[in-house]
């Protein structure tokens, strides 16, 4: 008889730990802080590492309503979307989010074009809702966002907020204000793992903490690109156990962003019979996306759907109370 | 497993014959371990060389076969991460059906999910197999079922039947059908012997994995390898782990009981739970799963993320090049280029249609890359897309003479003029994303 010896992985490398919120013996508001990443092991795989934290799970609300917010979600928000102080609210107290996200999409030009002023009284309105630890999030019009998240920053110092996002061909405004207020900051980059090094690099030149970056390698959805987020996650994630520390970040993913812009959680059964049940897709679709990017090593997922945030939080805590293999 | 030139070599006779049309025996063994040759080409191989790299060249996971009609096939995966190279076998979906259900039901719920078809870039979408489960009294009502799945599918059958009496009448009924038999006990000579004489494949069930090392022992070495590996579980964060130890035992220890792909039966509260589960484990290493349930959403969610995830990712996935209308355009509606790069078209013609508009989407072969990639490969040209055109006898359909190209490769656009003359050439943004703003921004006719 051949005996059989679990195989365990040498591991040179760890994810950091970043702590999102403040309260108030901290400088903010927030009842209490949350941490992500720590590990020190391929996604769940308790008996070759350690999990300090699990993976956690926030939820959107809008600065103004989505022009395209689909009828399946409005199911659940239709009361709220257009207070985004309420609606997050709901979701802390009704779906069980652990943070919010603050979409200020309104503010581009384009969409809405609200003043710097109209942002920071959402987001101000939103702190005073909800006691959970808050993400800012915005969008690529450069000139914009970057005057919306200096004031933003500014407006929200001592609550360590996650100021979500840079990219390469910006960011040296806004990392400034995260520093100078003390803010957490996520890397964003398209899909490749060069771009997310060499970002992470140009914020580290800039002398910005390397326990305050989360890392967001681009959600595709499932069904328009899932696969190659799902690769570039899992390629980072190895690459830091190996112990490349330009990589050993946490990272986030936009599940409910992406998701519910597609046609496949939004078109009616009488147009796609064979796609089944509008409110099941939805839901479907999103979790779907969120549980392989959190086999692939995902820490922070922004949902949309509510039955999504559910299933996945059960998945995680079922998950984490499974200790070692057999 | 990877042996080095040097330790072939010193397997071959080196007499540096040359009847295996090469010169000298060291530059054989090279070939050999780049597996440009085979061994039975040198007349004069040994048997202990044979039986050595035989061992050698085999799959560190084997194939597993299921049903006749249409065959499912699992198994030699060669990596944990489909970045390294690619996964082989996607996973296979199989529906369950019980015999305490009343007739009526099943028929239309076996017509039903044979008929359940969905094309997705090219390819079509479908479940694998039917797992049949007996879990009444009545022998005839399980005899009834596979009659019913015979008479109205050709996917494969896997048996779920602790009555040995009434699986063995089973096993006749599908003895031209090569189905699966789940066994939920310790796996016993009569199960060797009857897989053997009726070529079924067997999904062995354990505790641990020092059972699981002990059945699978037994039966490779009684000469049944068409098998699956089940290791009991009921915590899908175990069951992860499981997996990732089995699959990492199999192609990196080269441990030879755990080479065989994993099947796993999703136990779940509900849909939501389900697809969540199957999700998960389809990602990571279980090569077969069994769905107590099932609705199209589920199915077909299920579908996308298996197609995604079992993609090459050296090979894109790419849709066929022709003009598709988006919304119901006229022949004076805007006119959009772009690559046959599945993602491109995707995001593209989801902008596009996002926008409100009505287009004809023109997509280009280019051998499925993206926009830019194809262009520095000289596939995405003016005169690669004017030839399109012409091929495709556009102007005849269509009375609009702009045609917008993506913002990414704007220096075609001379060319492009050029070579369409009559034509005017709008460049257009650079991100999908910002489509719709061009949309609205720009006169596109």
């Amino acid at each position: 008889m051949t005996n059989f010896k679990i195989p365990k992985e040498k591991i040179a490398g760890k994810v950091t730990e970043v702590v999102i919120g403040a309260t108030s013996d901290q400088g903010g508001t927030r009842s209490h802080t949350i941490t992500i990443g720590g590990s020190t092991a391929l996604p769940f795989l308790f008996f070759e590492g350690d999990f300090p934290h699990p993976p956690v799970i926030a939820m959107e609300v809008f600065d103004k309503p989505p022009a395209k917010y689909p009828d399946v979600l409005l199911e659940y928000y239709r009361d709220v979307i257009g207070k985004p102080g309420e609606m997050a609210k709901k979701c802390v107290e009704l779906y069980g989010a652990e943070l919010i996200s603050i979409r200020l999409e309104g503010t581009h030009p384009e969409k809405g074009n609200k003043s710097v002023e109209e942002a920071v009284e959402i987001v101000k309105q939103v702190l005073t809702s909800v006691e959970v630890p808050i993400i800012i999030s915005g969008h690529s019009f450069f000139e914009k966002i970057n005057e919306v998240m200096k004031k933003v920053c500014e407006v929200t110092a001592g609550e360590n907020c996650l100021i979500n996002y840079v990219e390469n061909d910006n960011y040296k405004t806004i990392a400034a204000a995260c520093i100078a207020y003390k803010h957490t900051l996520v890397a964003q980059t398209p899909i490749d793992v060069n771009l997310a090094k060499q970002l992470n690099i140009l914020l580290i030149e800039m002398n910005f903490p390397e326990d305050k970056i989360v890392m967001d390698p681009l959600t595709g959805t499932l069904g328009y690109g899932l696969e190659y987020t799902y690769s570039i996650i899992e390629r980072i994630r190895n690459d830091c156990l190996a112990g490349d520390k330009l990589l050993g970040f946490p990272m986030l993913i936009n599940p409910g962003y992406e998701s519910f812009k597609i046609k496949e959680t939004r078109v009616s059964a009488q147009e796609y019979p064979q796609w089944g049940d509008p409110e099941l897709r939805a839901a479907y679709w999103e979790t779907a996306t969120a549980m392989s990017l959190l086999a692939a090593g995902a820490e922070l997922l922004i949902l949309y759907h509510p039955r999504s945030v559910e299933t996945v939080k059960q998945k995680i805590r079922e998950m984490f109370a499974s200790g070692n293999g057999e | 497993m990877v042996i080095s030139g040097l330790d072939i070599f010193k397997l071959l006779p080196r007499t540096n014959c040359g009847d295996c049309g090469v010169p000298t025996c060291m530059a054989f063994a090279m070939k050999l371990a780049q597996k440009k040759a085979e061994l039975r080409e040198c007349p004069f191989a040994s048997e202990e060389a044979k039986a050595i790299l035989g061992a050698a060249a085999e799959s560190p996971m084997q194939l597993a076969k299921i049903g006749e009609k249409s065959v499912f096939e699992a198994g030699n995966e060669t990596v944990l991460f489909r970045h390294e190279k690619t996964f082989v076998h996607q996973t296979g979906i199989a529906i369950q059906l019980c015999s305490s259900e009343e007739e009526k039901e099943l028929l239309k719920k076996i017509k039903e999910i044979e008929d359940y078809k969905i094309e997705r870039v090219g390819e079509e979408l479908y479940t694998d197999l039917f797992f049949l489960s007996h879990d009444t009294e009545d022998a005839q009502q399980f005899l009834k079922i596979i009659d019913l799945v015979k008479q109205n599918s050709k996917k494969g059958i896997i048996l779920d039947c602790e009555n040995q009496e009434v699986l063995s009448e089973a096993i006749q009924l599908l003895r031209e059908d090569s189905p699966a038999v789940l066994l939920k006990k310790e796996i016993t000579e009569a199960d060797i012997e009857q897989a053997k004489v009726n070529g079924l494949c067997l999904i062995i069930t354990a505790k641990n994995f020092d059972d699981l090392t002990l059945q699978a022992e037994k039966a490779k070495n009684a000469g049944v390898k068409n098998l699956f590996l089940n290791l009991d579980c009921d915590n899908l964060g175990r069951q992860l782990q499981n997996n990732t130890i089995l699959r990492r035992a199999a192609l990196k220890q080269n441990f030879k009981p755990f080479g065989f792909p994993l099947f796993s039966y999703i136990e779940a509260e509900n849909k939501d739970d389900l697809l969540a589960k199957a999700s998960f484990l389809l990602c990571k290493y279980c090569s077969l799963i069994v769905l107590p349930d099932y609705d199209k959403a589920l199915l077909y969610s299920l579908f996308t993320l298996r197609q995604n995830i079992y993609t090459d990712p050296q090979k894109p996935i790419q849709v066929e090049a022709k003009v598709y209308p988006i919304g119901e355009p006229t022949p004076e509606s805007p006119v959009f280029v772009t690559t046959n790069f599945s993602l491109t078209y995707f995001m593209v013609s989801g902008e596009i249609e996002n926008s409100g508009i009505s287009a004809h989407l023109l997509i280009v072969d280019v051998e499925g890359q993206s926009v830019l990639t194809a262009w520095a490969a000289g596939k995405f040209t003016g005169e690669k897309i004017a030839k399109f055109v012409k091929d495709i006898k556009l102007e005849e359909q269509i009375k609009t003479r702009k045609i917008i190209i993506p913002g990414f490769v704007a220096q075609i656009s001379g060319d492009l003029e050029e070579a369409l003359p009559g034509w005017e050439v709008i460049v257009g943004c650079q991100e999908a994303s910002d489509i719709p703003s061009f949309i609205k921004n720009v006169e596109l006719v």
